[in-house]
C-alpha cells in the first residue's frame, strides 16, 4: 500500500526502465558498428569514407528530425521523402526556370516543405483524417507534383554558381579533412529542434499532445493548431532536405524520394521515439540516421549485395522496437 | 443566500437517442462538500460536464456567485474558477507533475517562446505545501501512483485558484489510507471556502465527508438533503426509485465435497508467493485484500494470462498445464475480468457475437462457416436466462449499462461451458439496483454447481457473498477465513499484514 516502503529496483531494472536506455543502447551499437566494420576493412575506418558516411546521413538525417516531431506528437508522417523532392523541384524552379536568386530560391524550398506540412496539418486535425492516410495522400501528390512541375526531367543548377556549395562546400573544417556543409547544417538544424522540443511551448505541446490528447484539450489548449504546427514543422524539415540533397547533386531529381520516409522514421525509432507517442529526443534520432548510414555504408564495403543491406536494414528496425516493447513491459 | 456559489436551473441535455438531462436543478455553496449521486446513467457527471463547460446544456441557466454565465468551453469554466477531475484522471503521463499543472499557461521567456520550467517547478512545489503533500514537481506522472496522481489533478485545479470543484468518482482506485489523505484535502479546500462536487457510488462515503446530498435519477433532479438527516437507506431507495433491502441474501446451501480446483505452490517472482487454496463446486470463494495485493494476478496466473516460475494447478482432481487462456478455457475455466471493456468484451459487436466469442468452434461448421442459427439460438437463451436487458441479440453491446455487458460476459463463459469461474470485482461500475441482480445471478450459478472465486475491493460484498474468504497482502495469502469467522476487523488485519516482503516489484496490474 505504502510505496515509499519498497526496495528500490536494481541498477540495472532502473537503467532498463530510464528514457536513457534506448539511447545508450543506440549509442553503443554505433560504437560496435563501427569497431566491428574497422576491423573487417581497411577501407571503412577512413577519413573519405567516414565523410561519406556523414553526408549519406545528413539527408535522412534532418528528415528524421521533423518525423520525430510528429511521432512524439503521436502522428506518423509517410510523405516527408516525396515532400522534400517537391521542396527540391521547386528550388530549381526558383532558381533555374526562373532565375531568382540562390537565398529567394532556398526559401522557396522551405516554404514549399512547409505549405505540404500545413496541408498534412488542417487535414489531420480539423478533418480528423487520420495521419497515416492523410500523409498517404501528400505522398503521392508531391510525388506527382515533382514529376509534373519539373516535366519528367531533373532541373539542373550549373548556371547557379555557389548553389553546390550550400551542401557540398567546406566553411568549416581543417585543409585535406574537409567536412562537408551538408553535415553542419544537419547538426546545425538538429540542436535547433533540439531546443524547439525542449525548452519552447511548441515542443511542450508536442509532448502533451502525444501523451494525452484528450487531456490537452480539456485543459484548454488549442490542440488543432498545435498540431498543425507540428506538421509545419515537419514540412520545413523535408523542405530544407530538398534544398540539401538538391545542392548535394546539383540537381533536382524528380523521381527521387519514395522510400526516404521509412528511413527518416527507422532513424526516430532505433533512436527511442515511441510509435505511440509522447517519448523520444533529438539525439536519438541522430544517433539512430547514423546507424542506418553506418550499417548501409559498412554493408556496402563489406561487398555485401544492397538488396542485402536491405534486408539488414529492415531486422535492424524491427529489433529496435523490440528492445524499446521489452523495456516499456520492464516497468 | 449570499453563500452560493452556483445554481444550475433548468437544465436539459439531449445527446441523439437519449434525454440525459432534463429540467435538472443544482445548488452549491461556500466551504460545503456536496455529494451528487444516481445510479448509472442517471445524468450526474453529463450534469457537471455541463457545469464545466464540456457539454453545452440545450436549456437552462447557470449563476455563479449570483450572476448568470455562459460557460463556453473548459477554458472557460476554468477562468471562472470551475475545475473538473474526471473519474480517468486526464493527465499527460509522459510529462511532470508540475508540467501537468501548467499546461496551456505555461510562463513564458524570450519572446513568449522559451518555457520558464524553473518557475513552474517553484509554483508547483509551493502549491504541493499548501496541501501538505510531499511530493516531487520533476516527477514523471506515469512513474506516479494513482493516489499521487490525483493530488497532482487537485492542485491543478487549485492552481487556477478553483473555487468550485467537481470530482467524479475520486476514490474509486485508492486504498484506505490514500482515501484519509484525500479526504484531509477535501476537509482543507472546504475550510477555505472551496465548494466541492462530490459524485461517488460508495455510500458510507458519503457520510464521511459530505455536508449535503443531491440524488439524481433517469437524467431528473430528485431531491437534497442533509446528509446528517438522511439515512443511507432512504438514498439509495431515492437512487432506485423503490426501496432496496440491503439485507443479506440466503447463501446457497453448502457447497458439495468435490474439488473443482485446487492451487499448490504457486509462485510467480516479484509478484505472488507460495499461493495455496482450494475451491469447491457450488462454493463461492470471495479473495479480499487492498488494490495491489496480488489478487487479480492469481486471477490472471491460473487462467494462463501471465507465466509463472512454479506450482500446479488440479482441475476436478487431474493436474493440468495452463500455459495459455485457451487451454484454461479448455479446462472449464472462465475468468471475467474487472475491466469488462478492455478485457472481457467486443464492445463494439453485437450481444450475440460476444456470447458465443469464447466458444465458437462449438458453432463453426465446414472451413470455419459460422452456423448463425445456432450461435442466435445460444445467445438468445443466455438472454433468458441471466434477463439481459436488450432489445434483441443483434444489439451492440456498447449500448447496454454496466449490469447488462456484466451477464454477457458471464453468458460468454457459460457458453464455453466454464466450471469455474474468475470473478474480478463483478460489480465495479454497475448500479445499486443492479447489483443485487448480479449477486442473485451468482448465488444461482453457485447452486448450480459452478465454483466460483469472486475477488472484490467491496467488503460488503465479500461479506455477503462468500462461503470463504482468501485474504491476500503482498502478494501472499495472509488469511482464510470462513463466512461465520469474516468480519470486516477480521478481513483488514490480515489485508495489512505486511510481515517478511514476498516480493520486490508489486504489479497493479494497471501498469502500461
Amino acid at each position: 500500500m505504502k510505496t515509499e516502503s519498497l526496495p528500490g529496483p536494481s541498477a540495472m531494472t532502473r537503467f532498463l526502465r530510464s528514457d536513457a536506455s534506448q539511447k545508450v543502447l543506440a549509442f553503443g551499437a554505433l560504437i560496435a558498428l563501427f569497431v566491428v566494420f574497422s576491423l573487417a576493412s581497411p577501407n571503412f575506418f577512413q577519413f573519405s569514407n567516414v565523410v561519406g558516411i556523414l553526408l549519406a546521413t545528413a539527408v535522412n538525417g534532418i528528415l528524421a528530425l521533423g518525423v520525430t516531431f510528429v511521432i512524439i506528437s503521436g502522428g506518423i508522417d509517410l510523405s516527408v521523402g516525396t515532400t522534400m523532392t517537391f521542396a527540391a523541384v521547386m528550388t530549381g524552379v526558383f532558381i533555374t526556370n526562373m532565375g531568382l536568386p540562390i537565398p529567394i530560391g532556398v526559401l522557396g524550398g522551405l516554404i514549399a516543405g512547409g505549405l505540404a506540412g500545413l496541408v498534412n496539418g488542417v487535414v489531420i486535425s480539423r478533418m480528423k483524417i487520420p495521419p497515416f492516410i492523410a500523409t498517404l495522400g501528400m505522398f503521392n501528390a508531391t510525388k506527382g507534383l515533382s514529376l509534373v512541375i519539373s516535366d519528367l526531367t531533373p532541373i539542373y543548377f550549373n548556371d547557379a554558381a555557389g548553389f553546390r556549395d550550400i551542401a557540398m562546400g567546406s566553411i568549416i573544417g581543417i585543409p585535406g579533412f574537409e567536412i562537408p556543409n551538408a553535415v553542419w547544417i544537419m547538426f546545425l538544424a538538429a540542436i535547433v529542434a533540439s531546443l524547439v522540443l525542449s525548452r519552447t511551448v511548441l515542443g511542450r505541446y508536442t509532448f502533451a499532445i502525444g501523451s494525452n490528447e484528450e487531456a490537452v484539450r480539456l485543459s484548454g489548449v488549442p490542440v488543432a493548431f498545435w498540431k498543425t504546427a507540428v506538421y509545419v514543422v515537419c514540412g520545413l524539415f523535408a523542405g530544407l532536405a530538398g534544398v540539401v540533397i538538391a545542392a548535394r547533386l546539383n540537381s533536382a531529381q524528380p523521381s527521387l524520394g519514395a522510400g526516404y520516409e521509412l528511413d527518416a522514421i527507422a532513424a526516430a525509432v532505433i533512436g527511442g521515439t515511441s510509435l505511440s507517442g509522447g517519448e523520444g529526443t533529438i539525439l536519438g534520432t541522430v544517433i539512430g540516421a547514423f546507424i542506418i548510414s553506418t550499417l548501409t555504408n559498412g554493408l556496402r564495403i563489406l561487398s555485401v549485395p544492397q538488396e542485402w543491406q536491405l534486408v539488414v536494414t529492415g531486422a535492424i528496425v524491427v529489433l529496435a522496437v523490440y528492445l524499446d516493447l521489452i523495456r516499456r513491459r520492464q516497468r | 443566500m449570499d453563500d452560493v456559489l452556483v445554481r444550475m436551473e433548468g437544465i436539459s441535455k439531449a445527446f441523439p437517442g437519449v434525454q440525459a438531462l432534463n429540467q435538472c436543478r443544482f445548488e452549491l455553496r461556500r466551504g460545503e462538500v456536496h455529494a451528487l449521486v444516481g445510479e448509472n446513467g442517471a445524468g450526474k457527471s453529463t450534469l457537471m460536464k455541463v457545469l464545466a463547460g464540456i457539454y453545452h446544456p440545450d436549456a437552462g441557466t447557470i449563476t455563479l456567485k449570483g450572476q448568470p454565465v455562459h460557460i463556453g468551453g473548459p477554458g472557460a469554466a476554468q477562468h471562472l474558477g470551475i475545475c473538473i477531475i474526471h473519474q480517468e484522471l486526464n493527465l499527460m503521463p509522459h510529462l511532470t507533475a508540475a508540467q501537468n499543472i501548467f499546461i496551456g499557461r505555461e510562463p513564458r521567456r524570450g519572446f513568449g517562446l522559451v518555457l520558464d520550467d524553473r518557475l513552474i517547478n517553484e509554483q508547483a512545489e509551493a502549491l504541493f505545501k499548501r496541501m501538505h503533500l510531499d511530493l516531487d514537481p520533476k516527477a514523471k506522472v506515469a512513474d506516479l501512483t494513482v493516489a499521487k496522481q490525483q493530488m497532482v489533478e487537485i492542485a491543478k485545479a487549485l492552481s487556477f485558484n478553483s473555487e468550485v470543484l467537481i470530482m467524479d468518482e475520486p476514490t474509486a482506485a485508492l486504498t484506505e489510507s490514500e482515501i484519509h489523505e484525500l479526504f484531509r484535502v477535501i476537509r482543507d479546500l472546504r475550510a477555505k471556502g472551496v465548494g466541492l462536487v462530490y459524485i461517488s457510488h460508495r455510500l458510507e462515503e458519503l457520510k464521511q465527508i459530505s455536508d449535503r446530498i443531491t440524488v439524481m435519477r433517469d437524467g431528473s433532479y430528485v431531491d437534497t438533503a442533509q446528509t446528517s438527516e438522511i439515512p443511507v437507506e432512504r438514498v439509495i431507495s431515492l437512487m432506485v426509485g423503490r426501496t432496496i433491502y440491503e439485507s443479506a441474501p440466503e447463501l446457497p446451501e453448502h457447497p458439495s465435497d468435490e474439488i473443482a480446483l485446487e492451487v499448490r505452490g504457486l509462485n510467480r517472482a516479484g509478484v505472488l508467493k507460495d499461493i495455496n487454496f482450494s475451491l469447491k463446486r457450488g462454493e463461492i470463494l470471495g479473495f479480499a485484500g487492498l488494490m495491489g495485493a496480488g489478487r487479480t494476478e492469481v486471477a490472471r496466473a491460473i487462467f494462463g494470462a501471465d507465466p509463472i516460475d512454479s506450482g500446479e494447478v488440479i482441475v476436478r482432481g487431474q493436474k493440468v498445464h495452463i500455459r495459455s487462456p485457451k487451454d484454461a478455457v479448455a479446462h472449464g475455466i472462465g475468468y471475467l475480468s474487472e475491466d469488462r471493456k478492455r478485457f472481457g468484451l467486443s464492445t463494439k459487436m453485437d450481444v450475440e457475437t460476444n456470447v458465443v466469442l469464447a466458444a465458437l468452434e462449438k458453432f463453426t461448421g465446414l472451413a470455419g462457416w459460422v452456423r448463425e442459427r445456432d450461435t442466435r439460438t445460444t445467445a438468445e437463451q443466455y438472454v433468458g436466462s441471466l434477463s439481459i436487458k436488450t432489445p434483441s441479440v443483434r444489439q451492440k453491446v456498447v449500448n447496454l449499462s454496466g449490469g447488462n455487458q456484466q451477464k454477457v460476459v458471464i453468458g460468454k463463459w457459460l457458453t464455453a461451458n466454464s466450471d469455474v469461474l474468475i470473478f474480478d470485482e463483478p460489480t465495479r461500475g454497475i448500479d445499486v439496483g443492479a447489483k443485487s441482480e448480479i449477486y442473485k445471478l451468482l448465488n444461482e450459478l453457485a447452486r448450480q454447481g459452478k465454483a466460483i472465486i469472486m475477488i472484490s475491493s467491496e467488503l460488503p460484498e465479500i461479506l455477503r457473498m462468500s462461503h470463504r474468504v482468501i485474504v491476500m497482502c503482498e502478494g501472499r495469502i495472509t488469511g482464510s477465513l470462513t463466512s461465520a469467522e469474516a468480519t470486516q476487523e477480521a478481513i483488514m488485519t490480515f489485508a495489512t499484514q505486511r510481515g517478511e516482503r514476498a516480493f520486490v516489484h508489486p504489479e497493479n496490474g494497471d501498469a502500461q
